[in-house]
């Protein structure tokens, strides 16, 4: 499917022929048919029927009665039973953090947290669950997979990676990066990672992710053998370059609006909800109050200071009991943030879509100009100003042989230009198609996520009010028995 | 401690006092538990403490089950605790309703209607209903405190308002406030003496209440007390009074530390609802870019909107319900600790004239005056209604408090539920959506 640049608005004829091809080719998952048998291998394993959209289960939870750490596991289903091939064969956890001293770079001593990966084969039925195959990796570590990822497949959203730092912090939670809690949390965050990677249709075939989970020594060597490195660099100062594309697509200009938006309103609900959690720490812990003074009036009072005492107890568990309501509601913030992330991860992607085009638009451009300056130089008319036709203008024509020569050496560059055309035109065509592919997998996954999101938030408001009634419902009866 | 035999001086009442136990006296003799009170509805001219209205007076067996009551409460049965419930017939009832603004060129202010119903002879009509100001029930709490000084008088709300920063005006306040009068006058009326008072008497019925005029009822006893120019000084107050004492010094800083805590509670859910309200807002807006999250996300920006309504008026009836009654124990206290003092100087001046009088008898034999014994009378009559009146206060304020609290408590459960209802409807809702796409998913 290779169309021809023809008109001063190439971009047109190209985008539209897609947006019907990536429509068809959603449908039928099939490879597109001009690339190589040897780009099929590096980029697409056969995507299989699990990605289509019937035989995928959906956990719906009717029993409101779960816990969040069930509803968070359903997210993690929703993801496994899409059913990657990886995940098939293997069970994936981040099952432990570690504290380890050593020295880095620069000779000196720091100390870091390892987490302990832990791959089994999945369970056959009537089998014994095997003893895992385990290996210790840092963050560090993580972040160089995710950079190698984001190198290699420019057209996929990648998962994010945990924050480095706590951010988003209301005043209890420390900031600190060893900070148990903390360090729980991130645990829990490279774990859903992993299996977000492992049941991606693409990057669950990539050989270094495989290796990351199986090969703790060798594996740094072997990405950086990949050379992805100098991608890397090249692709980094083209994209932090100032370019504008002349005909952007409309399809990404709404979808990096639409991730910039996300990101907006995310950052806002994080802060408000911090905000709220801090507040609302401090009405629980100000009843605690309550329990003190009426333990000191229940010491002068007769009748009344048995039901005032007991009272008071009650008191002090409200008061105690929000440290934990708390803590799991960070499970909550934690999933915000994730698709906080996210929307950098898709914003990436809509930038190198603007890349690639830019360099198609430049392409294109480029090859306009050779025919044009050829047109000119085999009619003689000058159309276009350029400093040879200037100086030979002014210096006189040059010779018949000096014509031969320029002549055929623009139409070489002429060849060369219509190449690199249609490559970066292939090249557009499927980054569009495979990132579309990515992204309205990514969209319905998001929906999805979200909604299972609210719910354990939900089931967590109720937990939370369901303790409340307990607390003062006792209290009531102690009260009423003054 | 001073400890004197009975005198012979009949005391209000009929009994003679020899033989009443003296309230001060150790009571040896078991106790039974209801109170044997009778009452004494006409006037006794033999005790130059009355003023001339009827007062009910504990029988001797009673009067040792005061006293013990002060320290061995445990094993009596709540409900005969109020040594006057016996007599307490119940035949005078009042409310204080219907608030209403006047306004006039010199001020405004607010009126409020007091109703009355009773069976006393002592009201010529079976209904009253008069309309008063908050003016003129201080005045009856004057008048009251003076021609009943060894009562305790229930305390008024707050006299004075900071203009600037309460609005006398708001429903909010006149509502508070005007609970806070019908406390005060149902206390009035429930008391065994104080209901007989005739200012009383004059507030709930005179059509205008003439301040200015008065009545001219102030009590002997007030007078005598009135005119202890401070010259006495009391040594020992008895233990039982001590006791009291100290009683109400914690209780009242224990109930100044939970206003405290209350109102620090009621700052810190209202900055919690600020929060709050914004919070839903931002789902609101987020379900503006969303379409299959559109749903979901109105409906958690409407849940978090009717956590907010509820929490509103959980913290509002806090600071209407709450507050108030524990403010008004603040000035109970009060009340009490001035009565104390009251029967304190008494006991002084009795006991300053004693020793005078004892001094000249030693000297050159006159007896011992008739007025020392009259103090005397004072100051075991005054012990009487004080203890009396504790009584009553203790088992009220038992009565109060567990209203009290266990409104709090109720309230608190109310609000958990509602939220709780709320957040159940929403799961609902999300759920739903999700079988919806399955269905038609798989179609």
């Amino acid at each position: 499917m290779i169309i021809e640049t023809k008109s001063a608005d190439p971009n047109q004829t190209i985008f539209s022929a897609l947006s019907c091809a990536c429509a068809e080719n959603r449908q039928q998952s099939t490879l597109p048919a001009q690339l190589t048998a040897a780009a099929a291998a590096v980029l697409w394993q056969p995507i299989t029927m699990a990605d289509s959209v019937s035989s995928e289960e959906v956990a719906v939870i009717s029993n409101t009665d779960i816990t969040s750490t069930e509803s968070e596991n359903n997210i993690i289903n929703t993801m496994v039973e899409r059913g990657t091939a990886l995940l098939r064969k293997l069970e994936i956890n981040v099952a432990e953090a570690e504290k380890r001293t050593g020295k880095n770079t620069v000779n000196m001593q720091e100390t870091y947290t390892v987490y302990l990966i832990e791959i089994r084969p999945a369970e056959t039925e009537g089998g014994t669950p095997a003893a895992p195959d385990t290996l210790w990796r840092r963050y560090s570590e993580f972040e160089l997979l995710r950079t190698y990822l984001l190198v290699t497949y420019p057209y996929i959203i990648i998962p994010p990676l945990p924050e480095k730092r706590a951010e988003f912090v209301w005043h209890k939670l420390s900031a600190d990066n060893l900070d148990p809690d903390f360090v729980e949390r991130r645990r829990v965050g490279l774990e859903n990672f992993l299996l977000r990677v492992a049941s991606h249709p693409v990057l669950s075939n990539d050989k270094i992710f495989f290796l990351f989970l199986t090969e703790e020594k060798g594996w740094r060597d072997a990405v950086l053998e990949t050379g992805f490195q100098d991608k890397a660099d090249s692709r980094l100062k083209s994209l932090s370059a100032m370019f504008r594309v002349k005909n952007p697509d409309k399809r990404f200009t709404a979808l990096k609006q639409y991730s910039d938006e996300l990101n907006t309103v995310i950052s806002q609900l994080l802060r408000i909800r911090a905000r709220v959690a801090d507040r609302l720490y401090g009405v629980y812990k100000v009843h605690g109050n309550y329990g003190r003074v009426f333990s000191e009036w229940s010491a002068i009072e007769k009748e009344m200071g048995d039901g005032l005492q007991s009272a008071g107890h009650h008191m002090d568990t409200y008061a105690a009991s929000i440290d934990d309501i708390l803590e799991e509601e960070e499970h909550f913030a934690d999933q915000l943030k994730e698709y906080l992330f996210y929307t950098d991860a898709v914003r990436s992607v809509c930038r190198k879509h603007e890349l690639i085009q830019y360099e198609l638009e430049m392409a294109a451009q480029d090859l306009v100009q050779k025919k044009q300056q050829k047109e000119e130089l085999a009619t003689g008319t000058v159309r276009i100003f350029s400093l040879k036709g200037m100086t030979s203008k002014l210096f006189g024509q040059e010779s018949p042989e000096q014509k031969e020569s320029r002549l055929a050496a623009l139409e070489q560059s002429i060849q060369e230009g219509e190449e690199t055309v249609k490559e970066k035109n292939t090249e557009c065509q499927e980054f569009v198609r495979a990132a579309w592919d990515d992204i309205e997998r990514f969209k319905e996954q998001k929906d999805k996520d979200l909604r299972e999101a609210l719910i354990s938030y939900a089931i967590m408001q109720i937990s939370m009010c369901k303790k409340g009634i307990q607390v003062w419902s006792n209290a009531k009866e102690c009260f009423s028995k003054m | 401690m001073s400890i004197s035999a009975p005198r012979g001086l009949a005391s209000s009442g009929q009994k003679p006092i020899t033989e009443i136990l003296h309230p001060l006296s150790a009571a040896e003799e078991p106790l039974s538990p209801g109170p044997d009170v009778t009452v004494s509805g006409g006037r006794d001219k033999e005790v130059g403490l009355t003023n001339g209205t009827p007062v009910e007076t504990p029988s001797p067996a009673s009067a040792s089950v005061l006293f013990n009551r002060l320290h061995l409460d445990d094993d009596l049965d709540p409900d005969t605790r109020d040594p006057y419930a016996d007599t307490e017939t119940h035949d005078l009832f009042v409310t204080v309703d219907d608030p209403k603004k006047h306004v006039s060129t010199m001020e405004t202010y607010i009126t409020y209607r007091v109703s009355t119903k009773t069976s006393r002879i002592e009201f010529d009509l079976p209904e009253y209903s008069v309309r008063r100001r908050y003016q003129d029930f201080d005045w009856l709490r004057t008048k009251l405190e003076d021609s009943q000084p060894t009562h305790l008088i229930p305390p008024l709300p707050e006299k004075f308002v900071m203009k600037g920063v309460v609005d006398r005006f708001s429903e909010e306040f006149v509502e508070t406030r005007m609970k806070a009068l019908d406390k005060f006058l149902k206390r009035i009326a429930d008391h065994p003496v104080l209901s007989f008072n005739p200012h009383l008497n004059a507030f709930l019925s005179a059509k205008d209440l003439n301040k200015r005029q008065g009545l001219a009822l102030l009590t002997k006893v007030g007078e005598s007390v009135k005119s202890v120019a401070g010259g006495y000084k009391l040594r020992v107050r008895p233990p039982e009074f001590c006791a009291l004492g100290e009683y109400l010094d914690t209780f009242n800083q224990k109930l100044g530390t939970i206003d405290r805590i209350a109102q620090r509670i009621l700052k810190e859910q209202s900055e919690y609802l600020t929060e709050l309200r914004e919070y839903g807002t931002v789902y609101a807006s987020w379900a503006g870019s969303e379409e299959e999250l559109q749903r979901p996300l109105e409906g958690m920006a409407g849940c978090v909107t009717t956590c907010c309504g509820a929490l509103e008026d959980m913290s509002e009836n806090m600071s209407q319900d709450f507050l108030p009654v524990l403010r008004e124990y603040i000035l109970y206290i009060e009340s009490m600790k001035n009565v104390l003092r009251k029967r304190d100087q008494s006991q002084a001046e009795y006991e300053g004239r004693l020793e005078a009088a004892v001094l000249r008898k030693q000297e050159d034999r006159t007896p011992i005056p008739a007025e020392v014994e009259k103090c005397q009378d004072k100051m075991e009559c005054f012990n009487a209604d004080l203890k009396a009146d504790w009584e009553r206060w203790q088992s009220n304020k038992r009565q109060d408090f567990k209203q009290l609290l266990t409104g709090m408590a109720d309230k608190n459960v109310t609000y958990y539920e509602k939220c709780q209802a709320a957040w159940e409807s929403l799961i609902t809702v999300l759920q739903d959506k999700q079988t919806e796409d399955k269905t038609s998913e798989t179609n």
